[in-house]
């Protein structure tokens, strides 16, 4: 019995092998390549340290890590500082219109930072309409918004859903008799919230804190945008690669690893301290929010509707401004359409790929995500724990870097993806699959296995029974995986800028692109189209799946 | 249609850890045979071994002549009801049924008389179109066993399914089961820690533990006549007294630590001084007059209804619990009373203090 089962290879392990051979291409390559090339030179035998010394001997450079960690850190802090009170104020008290506001707080988060960037640029930069305004009609200068503290406005604004999120889900988890035991026995007030709730929800404020951390962290479109002079790792990792003097990949290379080594350190710290502090919290009785009265209603109204408003603002902004008249380079007087026909003009090939890239993409994240999660949690063994970290290792390499290596690894040798859209999608793929297979795996581990026994005891072997019966009830996980795997996928421009060719260029390099070129009428009107997409595609995932929040 | 099972020197361990060391055991064709003991004692481990979940490291299982060892799970031909329904969620009620038919090559117009059949039979048939999530514990049950039967299996399997629903349903459930599986004729193997679900739905029963058999009989002789110390303990509750022997032969005499003198029939032949274990159960003590019994005090009483239970000081080391009838005279004592009592001495059981097997004649284990 035993020897049969080892010579045994069923359709789980075929799945096994081929995502090992998988990731080993696609990841595991890719990132050994990368360490590879950050010990070596050009011109230069055998290993080398050169790279890394370059890096910390020049200011230049090294000023791009302070800056970075300087920015991400305050970003992260000052998200932490208004994330946390306003999830407790919308869970605890009642607050109108709440589920709307949810929505534009999802909203908001989903949308890519550097459209952000852009819309701040456009209302309070040099020439930005408020900026403008304050000037002539109140002879006021604004300070400037580039730098340190425009990065940081829309690193706050774009990244404080997460935050916002993560506690929301679990402050609804403690259990409302924790408060009230806390009050029976002499707290209240601050202080029960000091020692009760905060002391419960700091390992998933930790965990939201370092999904902050790395998303900051990797952005290279705010700070290339908005930072002028203030420039961050994302920013010279691309600069080393595409620069002007002949691209230079093995101190690209070493750039990136130093970038990961902080990412990956952030990363296990936050793990350790979890699962030193990990409460599992049943609620049987979850919070009530109550209705507050007079001033505290007042302020508690102001301060989340305040947020929300400065966190929608740009997309708001956008949005108006895509209709406005514009004739090239130049706004001009009167609403229209004009942006958008140009857009249909000149980018359609754009729009056109992002829903072939990323409809192919989710296809092949929803598949795997799901056959992933199902070994993963149902298989264990040594193989199915590998692909679990690689399944989960894209979460600390930064966009920029992943499409890099990829680029780097596939532009020779006997597979040449360079230049594709093949390349495009395999990077989707990779970066956003652990959406979808997380919430999978997460509800398989609240199917009965029993299910599956009961159907193979009915005479249906396990692939059948796999797509019967264990596949349906596994659906409301993956789809909650898969919209943010989709909408990350529309949205993706990091990697895509690394991977992109005139050919394949997606939505977000094109407005990019616009952007850069100082096409801002048609920037506003690609955004509004993708902003569109994504509002479609999460009312419908809410009116499918009837439920009125995202899982992350 | 329905076999009988053959479980020759089975042996089962997970790494290192071994579960069932060696079991043997034969279960006749139509029978409802219970597996009963502690939990982990290993017989949803062994149910899993002949449903094929669990592998088996040595020796066999066949269905009649056939060994089963090597057939896949999903060729095995069984039915199996789970403790959790294992109801498909995304499947109605008749989805649920019919599942198992769809897999068997019949005409469609037999795969719905079927169904409607067993439906008809569990009593289902109203909610033929709901969903799992609108059902009741008691209404998914009866789901998981339709569904189970629904495709003719020649062995239906069931690990504890009563134990989720409530105490009446269970009541009903009991009977529903039972009352379906002699209609249909099927060889059934149940597992439950419940004795007295154990006990009134079985044809036979094997108790359990640490993977081994202790006893293998019919309900009423596991209950009056357990083969060791460990079944008497397990099913029911009694009171171990210690007693020496003072005279064997045509009758055995025997004295309690508490001074009780005693004759007993059928006992095997015993050694005159050797020491003894006499289990009585609560309701095998009797009300007696002060020459014919052991003096106790009572010590505090519970009121059951029917029955009135006492906990008396016999003077032995943990008090003892006495059952009365409340409809018997002079049934009600109170705290501090002191009272006599002798044993019933057709039922209580002996046990040798070594082994803790017992001493009386005709009574086997079975294994």
């Amino acid at each position: 019995m035993f020897k049969r089962k080892q010579i045994r290879f069923d359709f789980w392990d075929f799945v096994t092998l081929f995502s090992l051979v998988f990731f080993g291409m696609f990841l595991v390559l890719p990132v050994g390549k990368m360490i590879l090339y950050a010990f070596q030179g050009k011109g230069v035998e055998g290993f080398t340290l050169a790279n890394f010394i370059k890096f910390f001997s020049r200011r230049y450079y090294v000023s791009a890590l302070t800056n970075s960690i300087k920015v991400v850190l305050s970003a992260t802090f000052l998200i932490i500082l208004f994330g946390v009170p306003l999830a407790y104020i919308t869970t605890t008290y009642k607050i109108k219109w709440k589920k709307f506001i949810d929505v534009l707080i999802i909203i908001s988060m989903l949308s890519p930072p550097f459209i952000g960037a852009y819309s701040w640029i456009l209302m309070l930069g040099r020439n930005g309409t408020i900026t403008v305004f304050f000037k002539n009609v109140l002879g006021i200068s604004l300070p400037d918004i580039y730098g340190f503290r425009g990065i940081l406005l829309v690193f706050i604004l774009k990244l404080f859903p997460y935050i916002y999120m993560y506690t929301k889900g679990a402050l609804k988890k403690v259990d409302a008799s924790l408060g009230e035991a806390a009050e029976s026995l002499g707290y209240h007030g601050i202080k029960k919230i000091l020692t009760v709730d905060l002391k419960l929800i700091t390992p998933t404020i930790l965990a939201g804190a370092t999904v902050v951390f790395l998303r900051a962290f990797s952005d290279y479109g705010t700070p290339r945008l908005i930072g002028e002079g203030y420039i961050t790792l994302p920013v010279i990792i691309y600069q080393e690669w595409v620069s002007e003097t002949g691209s230079n990949a093995y101190f690209a290379s070493s750039v990136a690893m130093i970038m990961m080594t902080v990412a990956a350190v952030v990363f296990l710290i936050q793990q350790q301290i979890s699962n030193k502090k990990n409460y599992t919290m049943s609620s049987l009785n979850p919070p009530q929010p109550k209705q507050l009265h007079g001033v505290k209603n007042f302020f508690a109204h102001f301060f989340v509707y305040f947020i929300v408003f400065l966190a929608t603002l740009p997309q708001i902004y956008i949005i108006a401004i895509s209709f406005r008249n514009n004739n090239g380079m130049m706004w001009t007087e009167g609403y229209g359409f004009g942006n958008y026909q140009a857009v249909f003009q000149k980018a359609t090939n754009s729009i056109l790929n992002t829903f072939k890239f990323g409809i192919i993409a989710i296809f092949i994240v929803i598949i795997f995500g799901t056959l992933f999660a199902y070994l993963t949690v149902r298989r264990k063994n040594i193989f199915s724990k590998i692909l679990d970290v690689f399944v989960m290792f894209p979460y600390v390499i930064p966009g920029t870097i992943f499409g890099l290596i990829l680029l780097m690894t596939y532009n020779s040798g006997p597979i040449i993806l360079s230049g594709t859209a093949a390349i495009i999608i395999i990077a989707y793929v990779i970066r956003r699959m652990a959406y979808t297979v997380r919430s999978s795996s997460a509800i398989l581990r609240q199917i009965n296995p029993n299910i599956e026994e009961a159907s193979i005891s009915l005479g249906y072997s396990q692939l059948p029974t796999f797509f019967n019966v264990t596949m349906p009830a596994m659906i409301p996980g993956i789809i909650s995986g898969a919209i943010l795997s989709w909408i990350t996928i529309i949205n993706e421009l990091s990697s895509t800028l690394m991977l992109y060719t005139s050919k394949t260029a997606t939505m977000s390099v094109a407005i990019f692109q616009e952007i850069n070129r100082g096409g801002y009428g048609t920037a506003a009107a690609l955004s509004t189209i993708l902003t569109f997409t994504m509002v479609v595609s999460l009312l419908l995932f809410f009116r499918f799946t009837k439920s009125e929040e995202i899982d992350l | 249609m329905a076999v009988s099972i053959h479980i020759k020197n089975v042996m089962k361990k997970y790494d290192d850890n071994v579960v069932i060391p060696n079991l043997s055991l034969d279960i006749a064709k139509g029978e409802l045979f219970t597996l009963l003991g502690p939990s982990g004692c290993g017989k949803t481990t062994l149910l899993r071994m002949i449903a094929g979940f669990n592998t088996i490291e040595k020796g066999t299982i066949a269905f009649d002549e056939k060994i089963i060892n090597d057939i896949p799970v999903h060729q095995r031909n069984f039915g199996m009801v789970f403790q959790s329904y294992a109801i498909f969620p995304n499947m109605t009620v008749y989805g649920n049924i019919e599942y198992g038919l769809k897999n068997k090559h019949l005409s469609k117009e037999e795969i719905k008389k079927r169904v409607f059949e067993i439906m008809d039979t569990v009593q289902i048939t109203p909610y033929k179109d709901r969903y799992p999530d609108k059902l009741s514990g008691g209404q998914q049950q009866r789901v998981a066993l339709a569904r189970a039967i629904a495709v003719r299996p020649q062995v239906l399997l069931m690990d504890e399914p009563l134990s989720n629903l409530d105490a009446k349903l269970r009541l009903e459930m009991r009977n529903v089961i039972r009352d379906i599986q002699k209609r249909v004729g099927i060889t059934t193997v149940y597992v439950t820690h419940d004795q007295e679900e154990a006990l009134a739905i079985s044809d036979r029963i094997a108790i359990m533990n640490n993977g081994e058999i202790y006893q293998v009989e019919v309900p009423e002789k596991i209950y009056l006549r357990p083969y060791n110390t460990f079944v008497a303990n397990f099913i029911g509750h009694s009171h171990c007294f210690q007693a020496t022997v003072t005279e064997s032969g045509e009758m055995t005499a025997i004295k309690f630590e508490t001074g009780l003198t005693v004759n007993l029939k059928n006992v095997k032949p015993l050694t005159v001084g050797q020491v003894v274990l006499v289990y009585v159960r609560p309701e095998e003590f009797v009300l007696c007059d002060e020459s014919q019994g052991m003096p106790g005090i009572i010590k505090s009483r519970q009121f059951l209804g029917k029955f009135i239970n006492y906990f008396v000081d016999f003077g032995t080391k943990n008090l003892t619990e006495v059952s009365v009838n409340t409809n018997s005279a002079n049934s009600l004592f109170s705290p501090g009373e002191k009272i006599w009592m002798r044993v019933d001495t057709e039922r209580v059981n002996l046990f040798a203090k070594d082994s803790e097997t017992t001493l009386l004649e005709g009574v086997q284990s079975n294994v």
